[in-house]
């Protein structure tokens, strides 16, 4: 049964025509059609007119897309920045050996995962409410009490100032128990003799981190450096959900949420087109920054 | 003697500081369900007064039901995301046998262009499939959601490397007994990867039942909408009046399918979330 014979040529072919079928045709094709796409200006998928290189011209010139890259950003960088330190510590504590009912604490941490950014987005709308009765302002009230004999409740996701953080915290709520659960499992690998090696030697805790956990799960934080920016860079539904989309001043526009505002509000599906070749170019520079400085941090340790 | 008291202070203070964190994680949660049981009258109150403990009732659902296509909306989530997990699975588990156990021409080439585009954002070529469904005459219908997303690469990378782990002798004894490819695959070699299906299945499912975006572009028939799209529709038509429990209420009905299938199956859960990351 070795390559060949016609015949075993023909059965894996059978077996993987199905999918290849279906593959070429709904994400080959689109993804080359967007490519094409991308030189028309359109209104609707009925009417477009071509403009060669136009809609990437006009896209650098166009504030609302930097206002929208500005702000993917900052989104990427608060969330990746305090996802993978909150989630590592997490870990750890979760590993402690003397600690009790570790699968209870487990499932608790991981559950807010399941449930679907929509969904979590519908919750948060009202938990950060700018009613003096939500759950956050009936955290800050006495909180700014403290300082201020007249505490004004928040309006947390009408202020251009907040709104973003707002969408940082539900995207930390609903991601945390994700990677801790990835960084627990590369805990598990770290050998424990290690340790108590380092213990008689004297290491501190903190010198015991640097050189024996961190080296252990390096590598799971590199993969869910890399997985959770590329995720947080195309971040949609959250602030779609909290804000309506571009939210006050346009503070919680996101690059996905202004190409979906141009494809499928406007219309202009070409120019959305552009915007995502956009993001996905940028997209691959950070990647591949990221796997450049990594590699290079690893070998000058 | 010393040391060991030191460390039942410690380990006092981290249980102390996760219990904490444990319960602000599922504080969102514990609030969803009691807003959703609440009668409009008490919603002002954060969380729930003792006399308002009485009050708490179905009337959100109940009304969901009445007033609004809550069942329609449920059948429509539930039906496409059961159809949509099995089509994605049988083709990806018939797929990644023939990559894994098979030599073909064109194989090499094939997985290069499937990891080629598992790298390019899904969300960029959405504007390009929308187009496609309009040429195709396929808005606002099902098979617009369940064709194209029934196509993963990831899945088919998955249980090629599943499929790689079943020992050929086991195959090669099955073919002298004068087995066909397929019965092969179906007899001798599911069977072996069937931890790999539960976990697939798993995180297809709720990938697909939480799908928002394509769905959003396609439906536009407001029966034939699924939970995560109803629950913005009705957050929209919220804004201005203050029965918002009807809004948790449906966001309860989304939510909870998967949490039970997490409990019932949590093992096979974990498993299929770390099977695609590196070993650390």
């Amino acid at each position: 049964m070795k390559a060949g014979s016609r015949s075993s040529q023909l059965i894996p072919w059978l077996m993987v025509a199905p999918f290849v079928v279906l593959f070429t045709v709904f994400i080959l094709y689109p993804l080359l059609r967007s490519l094409a796409l991308s030189a028309y200006r359109s209104a609707g998928p009925a009417n477009s007119a071509f403009i060669g290189g136009e809609n990437y011209q006009f896209l650098l010139s166009d504030p609302l897309f930097w206002t929208a890259c500005l702000n993917t950003a900052t989104y990427a960088v608060l969330f990746v920045g305090l996802q993978l330190p909150a989630a590592l510590g997490l870990a750890i504590a979760l590993d402690h050996p003397r600690l009790r009912a570790k699968q209870v604490l487990r499932a608790a941490f991981f559950c807010p995962h399941l449930v679907g950014a929509v969904f979590l987005g519908v919750v948060f709308w009202k938990l950060m409410g700018k009613d003096p009765g939500s759950l956050a302002n009936s955290l800050w009230l006495p909180l700014a009490g403290l300082f201020s004999a007249h505490p004004q409740p928040l309006n947390w996701l009408g202020d251009p100032n907040l709104a973003l953080g707002v969408v940082v915290v539900a995207a930390l709520w609903l991601s945390v128990g994700y990677s801790m659960i990835y960084l627990l499992a590369a805990l598990q690998t770290v050998d424990r003799e290690l340790y108590e090696a380092a213990a008689i030697d004297g290491a501190g805790p903190w010198a015991r981190f640097r050189h024996i956990t961190l080296p252990g799960v390096a590598p799971t934080l590199l993969f869910l450096l890399l997985v959770n920016t590329i995720g947080a860079l195309q971040v949609f539904e959250l602030p779609y959900v909290l804000t309506g989309g571009p939210g006050p001043a346009n503070s919680t526009l996101t690059v996905v949420g202004y190409l979906y505002q141009q494809g499928f509000e406007t219309g202009n599906l070409g120019y959305a087109c552009a915007i995502g070749w956009a993001l996905t170019i940028g997209i691959m520079a950070v990647s591949i920054a990221q796997l450049r400085v990594t590699r290079l941090d690893r070998d000058s340790t | 003697m010393k040391r060991d008291s030191g460390g039942w202070l410690a380990s006092v203070v981290l249980h102390a500081v996760l219990i904490g964190l444990a319960v602000a994680a599922i504080t969102p949660l514990v609030w969803l369900v009691l807003t959703a049981l609440k009668p409009k009258a008490d919603l002002a109150t954060v969380f729930v007064t003792w006399d308002g403990l009485g009050r708490l009732g179905l009337h959100n659902f109940s009304e969901l039901f009445a007033k609004h296509a809550l069942l329609a909306w449920m059948l429509n989530s539930l039906f496409l995301a059961c159809t949509q997990t099995v089509l994605t699975v049988l083709l990806a588990c018939l797929g990644g046998f023939a990559l894994a156990k098979h030599r073909f021409a064109g194989k090499r080439i094939l997985l290069w262009i499937m990891l080629a585009t598992m790298m390019l954002p899904a969300q960029a070529m959405l504007p390009a499939s929308y187009e496609l469904m309009w040429k195709l005459g396929w808005l606002n219908t099902w098979q617009a959601i369940l064709v194209p997303c029934s196509v993963s690469v990831f899945g088919m990378l998955l249980f090629r490397g599943a499929f790689a782990a079943v020992p050929d002798e086991l195959l090669q004894a099955a073919r002298i007994d004068g087995a066909g490819e397929f019965r092969l695959w179906w007899d001798i070699a599911v069977p072996c990867v069937r931890p790999m299906i539960g976990a697939f299945s798993l995180l297809a499912f709720t990938g697909a039942w939480n799908a928002f975006i394509w769905p959003q572009v396609i439906l536009s028939d407001s029966r034939s909408l699924t939970l995560p799209i109803a629950a913005t529709a009705l957050m929209g038509t919220a804004e201005g009046e203050t029965n918002f429990g009807l809004v948790m209420a449906i966001t309860v009905i989304g939510i909870a399918p998967v949490l039970v299938l997490f409990f019932a199956l949590q093992r096979d859960f974990v498993a299929g979330l770390t099977s695609g990351a590196v070993k650390g």
